[in-house]
């Protein structure tokens, strides 16, 4: 079973759905024991970074996503999720993330158009057992706020937008995706299905 | 760089697809759930959803239409029409639609942008504008009611203001355009792109390949959308999409 951590943010039924069309069962909950419990991890995440660790912290996930990372099984977190897994961001005001990796979380700056969205190609910038058998396609994005990554080795793959920006993330069994793979067609269904092979 | 996007828009009344659609092999060409898995399939980069049901039950019925599709297709989604209070809002991004389309209902009520965008979130709010040109003050005019009634309100004050109260994209019909084929209003759509640092969609007009490629350069589109020359297959996404990266504009093929 795949959990889908369920702590008031977001669209989690589209997440759900993708990952049962995958093949593998899928729990929406909020509930520690039942997230501890699955084979595989996954948070999503839409809204404001700030309301969302605080509602982590509310219900004591922030503590159950440390115990998941800890515990060697894969975690994925997904669009905000990826971005709350670092260790801090500016989304109106400082807010601190989860830490789980060394970066910050920055707005796009510049005369561009913000947010960040629609369909735009990834760029692999090393191996990961995520790429396997998937080319480097377009993925759907939708964000204003973007991680910067501490250490390099942690970035997986980038997209251009106006600079270099971070796509996806992976530590050990820690996962981010800042675009949607569940509404990325068929590379972001491959994407997602290259995480849960590994649950 | 973001690819231009291709929607195909559905109007669905009452869950079922009006407008001829003229697919093979289709069970029932009147079921939107199915069409948008095919669209998805076909290559759409994004649907768009026009819920021209009159009644509460028909509504009612497109909240389940979302929610079915939402677990079938892996491409964004936009649901448009009659959208009226937050609340509708609410309960169609929990079916499932990743956009909400508000057009009247903005109009007579600016702050539902701002109330949308601050709950929701800018990029889930797309304000929908219909244009027909006015004559008389040789600018564009916004009309409400599914294009019955002019506004006084001129397009290009009207959009800006949407983006301000918090809108994430702009739907732009061309009224003079719209079932012409002829091609898009490139003067109306630069004009508003122009305006605006929010992403635009250009609606009405679209009949041949090349009618794309304009809009996005002349007409500095980020999004194209088209119903019925995709619904019968007059064009395929694919086709609109190759010509389009042939010429060198960035498309999700």
């Amino acid at each position: 079973m795949i959990a889908i951590v369920d702590y008031g943010m977001g669209n989690l039924h589209s997440v759900s759905k993708a990952v049962e069309r995958l093949g593998y069962e899928a729990l929406i909950s909020g509930d520690a024991q039942q997230i501890l419990s699955a084979r595989g991890v996954i948070l999503p995440g839409v809204g404001a970074f700030g309301d969302a660790m605080q509602h982590l912290r509310e219900t004591g996930l922030d503590h159950t996503m440390h115990q998941v990372a800890a515990s060697g099984k894969p975690l994925l977190g997904i669009c905000l999720g990826m971005q709350l897994l670092f260790e801090q961001s500016e989304e109106h005001g400082v807010h601190q993330g989860l830490g789980l990796l060394g970066g910050q979380v920055v707005r796009f700056r510049g005369s561009y158009k913000v947010p960040h969205m629609g369909w735009n190609r990834l760029h692999n910038t090393q191996n990961s057992p995520l790429f396997e058998n998937v080319e480097e396609g377009h993925v759907y994005f939708v964000h204003s706020y973007h991680a910067i990554v501490t250490d390099s080795t942690d970035l997986l793959a980038t997209t251009d937008y106006y600079q270099s920006v971070t796509a996806i993330v992976g530590r050990k069994n820690v996962f981010g995706m800042q675009f949607h793979p569940e509404k990325s067609g068929e590379t972001g269904l491959k994407l997602l299905a290259n995480f849960l092979k590994h649950c | 760089m973001l690819a231009k996007r291709i929607i195909p828009c559905l109007d669905v009344k009452d869950g079922r697809v009006v407008k001829g659609v003229n697919f093979v092999n289709l069970r029932d060409a009147g079921d939107p759930v199915e069409l948008a898995a095919i669209y998805d399939r076909e290559g759409a980069d994004e649907l768009v959803f026009l819920d021209i049901s009159a009644s509460h039950e028909g509504r009612e019925t497109m909240v389940e239409v979302v929610r079915q599709t939402a677990g079938e297709i892996s491409i964004p989604f936009t649901v448009g029409g009659g959208i009226k209070h937050v609340d509708d809002m609410k309960r169609l991004l929990r079916a499932g639609a990743d956009k909400i389309g508000i057009n009247t209902a903005a109009v007579l009520n600016p702050t539902l942008i701002s109330e949308g965008a601050e709950k929701f979130g800018c990029q889930c709010i797309v304000v929908a504008v219909d244009a027909k040109y006015n004559v008389e003050w040789q600018e564009w005019e916004v009309y409400t009611h599914g294009g019955r009634k002019p506004t006084g309100i001129r397009a290009l004050e009207w959009v800006k203001r949407a983006e301000q109260l918090g809108a994430g994209e702009i739907l732009l019909t061309s009224m003079d355009c719209d079932g012409t084929k002829n091609g898009f209003d490139l003067a109306l759509t630069a004009a508003v792109s122009d305006a605006l640092s929010i992403p635009v969609i250009a609606s009405g007009g679209a009949g041949q390949v090349g009618h794309f490629h304009d809009v996005f350069t002349a007409g500095k589109a980020d999004a194209g959308l088209a119903a019925s020359i995709f619904h019968y297959k007059e064009l395929t996404i694919a086709e609109v999409k190759i010509d389009l990266r042939d010429k060198g504009v960035e498309v999700r093929l």
